[in-house]
């Protein structure tokens, strides 16, 4: 792979600042949008039933989706959505692509929007993907003639240009979902709505969308993601809101915005919609940093050199019990390694981190990363319960290791072996 | 890049999301929709199988032997009235039309099932692109028609050419009927089976087997009350009889139109109160 020979240049190329982002044009405006369902309790389905029973009324149990949600996404933005199942957060998304309608509250959409919900696009399993591809082109606010130019570069990306002919009932299931993302990727429309994408194909697909993903990013577009996944909320996402109840629970710092995500998944059976069940974070990030050998702050490590890794938390909270863990991703989010350690406290005091205390955790690692970018994310759980988490935070630190011996994966180990000829006996 | 006329500025004015309507997302884009919708319909049902073609032609063909079979030599019908296997040809190909149309729009909706939950999809194109498909297959037929039309002795006349307003009004009115259909359909899911009944008795309370004269009394003024009536009464006329007497009284005349711009009427207020919320009910 080339990105891992020039991770310098790599690391400079994207030329937007994300940190400005929220500055730029406003390009999806929601004021209070609100969607309630009416779900009746018996279904009533059937002109027949209507006859035969005239006199029943139809009752109806009120499922209210979305309660005044109200945010802005800018021009640019990788904007996250996440919460719970039924927490209306696919509902938002309808409501955005116009399949569904709002009750009320202001919706206001600038440019052309390209939706992939429910994996997938709209197919008509009769129909062949070369004449789905050029029907979704249309959907997705092409002309005709627009859509068919980009036949081939649909069915390239998909990777089934023998297909073409085939009718999309005789596709695997991985097959058509490949297809639908390619049409959504090649309608170069100005915001991408996607609706839980990471079951997308197998791994090497996968891989490409997530290519895609980054490439879209640096260019500019604008994307609407609706996920379970908080790794790619926080590797991706400038911003995030969480939803809940439809109601809208945080925005801002995708970390934050995981954070409480797992906080309402971890706080199990008890009333989780109540405010104060969501806690403030508990410990907030002083300072993180690596070190070279010569004790120099640095964004780079080279090649083979330990890397000094230092940090400095404050317990916003008394914490009981902590402990501190550290994970070290490559590029695409894959774990390679972590570690963790307990908090160990000075002689006589009990092992609890007080509020307003802070702690820091210093030291080095080896390193035998090869060439790339990586990243280290941090975890910091209490009371001896894993999931009892405090903090989680999957982009503490980014770097780049650079270095002129590339190598297979992302780790080189010292290998002993020989090779020699042996005789048939 | 090429994004359609938009420039620019034109990608940061805001504008209000509509939501799912019958014709969201703009009107050239439901044209376009409705064109390849339909051309890929016909095309499947076509060119899909090597007898196509031919079986679609076979359908009425069929129909129309046995039924002039059982008017002409069962029930001596045919014999009475002048041109009757034309009659009946002409006859069977455009009520086929009607109870074609119709009867793919019910299930519509739930047959593109899949664009409908998943994109902004302009509802009205659901309904018209299976009504226009039926005007392909109704175009083929016509044709095959003509061609018995002269063959059976019958000359051109300059009526030949009302059949134009005449088809587009049959044209209407079935859409009209195919736009309630689709979207009663996701409420009342025996809808399908109910129209298809009624269909078959419509078949015979229209004046399609038998001229309307043929009818006394209080029948022959209620079967005319049918809106389907004076369309195939005057095509009667204009292509194939020009003598055959016309309805004239008040309530044959009044009654159909009446009926014709209520159905429309209905069909529009049906389909906006319905369009919005099919998705949900799917």
């Amino acid at each position: 792979m080339t990105a891992s020979r020039t991770p310098i240049d790599e690391a400079t190329a994207s030329t937007i600042d994300r940190s400005r982002l929220t500055e730029g044009p406003v390009v999806i405006e929601a004021r209070d949008v609100t969607k309630t369902f009416r779900i009746p309790d018996r279904r009533v389905d059937s002109i027949k039933e209507r006859v035969t029973h005239p006199l029943t009324r139809q009752t109806y149990r009120e499922l209210r989706a979305l309660r005044g949600v109200s945010f802005d996404v800018h021009r640019g933005e990788f904007f996250g959505i996440v919460g719970r199942n039924g927490s209306g957060k696919s509902t938002l998304l309808k409501i955005m692509a116009s399949i569904y309608r709002r009750d009320a509250g202001g919706l206001r959409v600038a440019g052309r929007l390209a939706p992939f919900i429910e994996l997938g696009v709209g197919f008509n399993p009769e129909l062949t993907s070369r004449e789905n591809v050029v029907l979704n082109g249309v959907l997705m606010g092409l002309s005709r003639q627009q859509a068919r130019r980009r036949l081939d570069a649909v069915l390239e990306f998909a990777e089934l240009e023998q297909f073409a002919d085939l009718k999309l009932k005789n596709y695997s299931s991985g097959m058509m979902v490949r297809l639908a993302f390619a049409v959504m990727v090649e309608a170069d429309a100005d915001i991408m709505l996607i609706d839980e994408v990471l079951a997308v194909g197998d791994a090497a697909f996968g891989q490409k969308c997530m290519d895609v993903f980054r490439a879209r990013r640096d260019a500019g577009k604008t994307v609407v993601l609706v996920t379970h996944d908080m790794a790619t909320v926080q590797s991706f996402c400038d911003r995030a809101m969480l939803l809940h109840n439809g109601e809208m629970q945080y925005l801002g710092d995708p970390e934050e915005a995981a954070l409480r995500y797992y906080r309402l998944n971890f706080s199990g059976h008890h009333d989780a919609s109540a405010p104060q069940d969501v806690p403030d974070v508990n410990v907030r990030v002083i300072d993180a940093w690596l070190e070279n050998p010569a004790g120099e702050r640095v964004d780079n490590i080279e090649q083979g050199e330990p890397i000094g890794f230092n940090v400095i938390f404050e317990a916003r909270h008394d914490l009981a019990h902590p402990m501190f863990g550290f994970n070290f991703h490559n590029a695409d989010g894959v774990l390679l390694f972590g570690f963790s350690r307990e908090f160990d406290p000075p002689d006589g005091e009990p092992d609890e981190l007080r509020a307003g205390r802070r702690v820091r955790l210093s030291g080095t690692i080896e390193n035998r990363l090869l060439p790339g970018r990586y990243s280290v994310g941090a975890v910091i759980s209490r009371n001896r319960t894993a999931a009892d988490l405090a903090l989680h935070m999957l982009r503490l630190l980014d770097f780049v290791v650079y270095g002129t011996e590339p190598g297979h994966g992302n780790v080189s180990v010292d290998v002993d072996m020989d090779v020699t000829v042996e005789d048939g006996a | 890049m090429t994004s359609g006329a938009m420039t620019q500025d034109d990608r940061l004015v805001l504008r209000e999301v509509q939501g799912p309507s019958a014709l969201g997302g703009g009107a050239r884009r439901s044209l376009e929709l409705l064109w390849l919708i339909a051309a890929n319909e016909f095309k499947r049902t076509y060119f899909g199988t090597v007898l196509g073609y031919l079986w679609s032609l076979c359908r009425p063909l069929l129909l129309f032997a046995v039924l002039l079979v059982v008017f002409t030599h069962v029930l001596h019908l045919g014999n009475t009235v002048a041109h009757y296997p034309v009659f009946l040809l002409l006859n069977i190909v455009l009520f086929g039309f009607f109870q074609e149309a119709t009867i793919t729009s019910v299930s519509s909706v739930l047959t593109q099932e899949a664009v409908v939950r998943k994109t902004q999809f302009p509802r009205l194109v659901i309904p018209l692109a299976v009504v226009l498909t039926s005007v392909f297959n109704l175009v083929l037929n016509l044709i095959v028609v003509c061609v018995f039309v002269l063959a059976f002795g019958i000359s051109p006349r300059w009526t030949w050419l009302l059949m134009v307003p005449l088809l587009l009004v049959l044209f209407v009115l079935t859409t009209a009927v195919a736009m309630i259909l689709s979207a009663l359909y996701p409420r009342f899911r025996d809808l399908a089976i109910i129209w298809a009944v009624f269909a078959t008795a419509l078949l015979y309370a229209t004046p399609v087997l038998y001229p309307l004269q043929h009818a006394h009394g209080a029948l022959r003024t209620l079967l005319a009350c049918n809106p389907l009536a004076p369309l195939f009464e005057l095509s009667r006329r204009w292509v194939i009889s020009p003598d055959a007497p016309v309805a004239t009284g008040v309530v044959e005349v009044v009654v159909p139109i009446a009926l014709i711009v209520g159905i429309c009427a209905l069909a529009v207020w049906v389909f906006r109160r319905e369009a919005p919320r099919i998705a949900e009910a799917l």
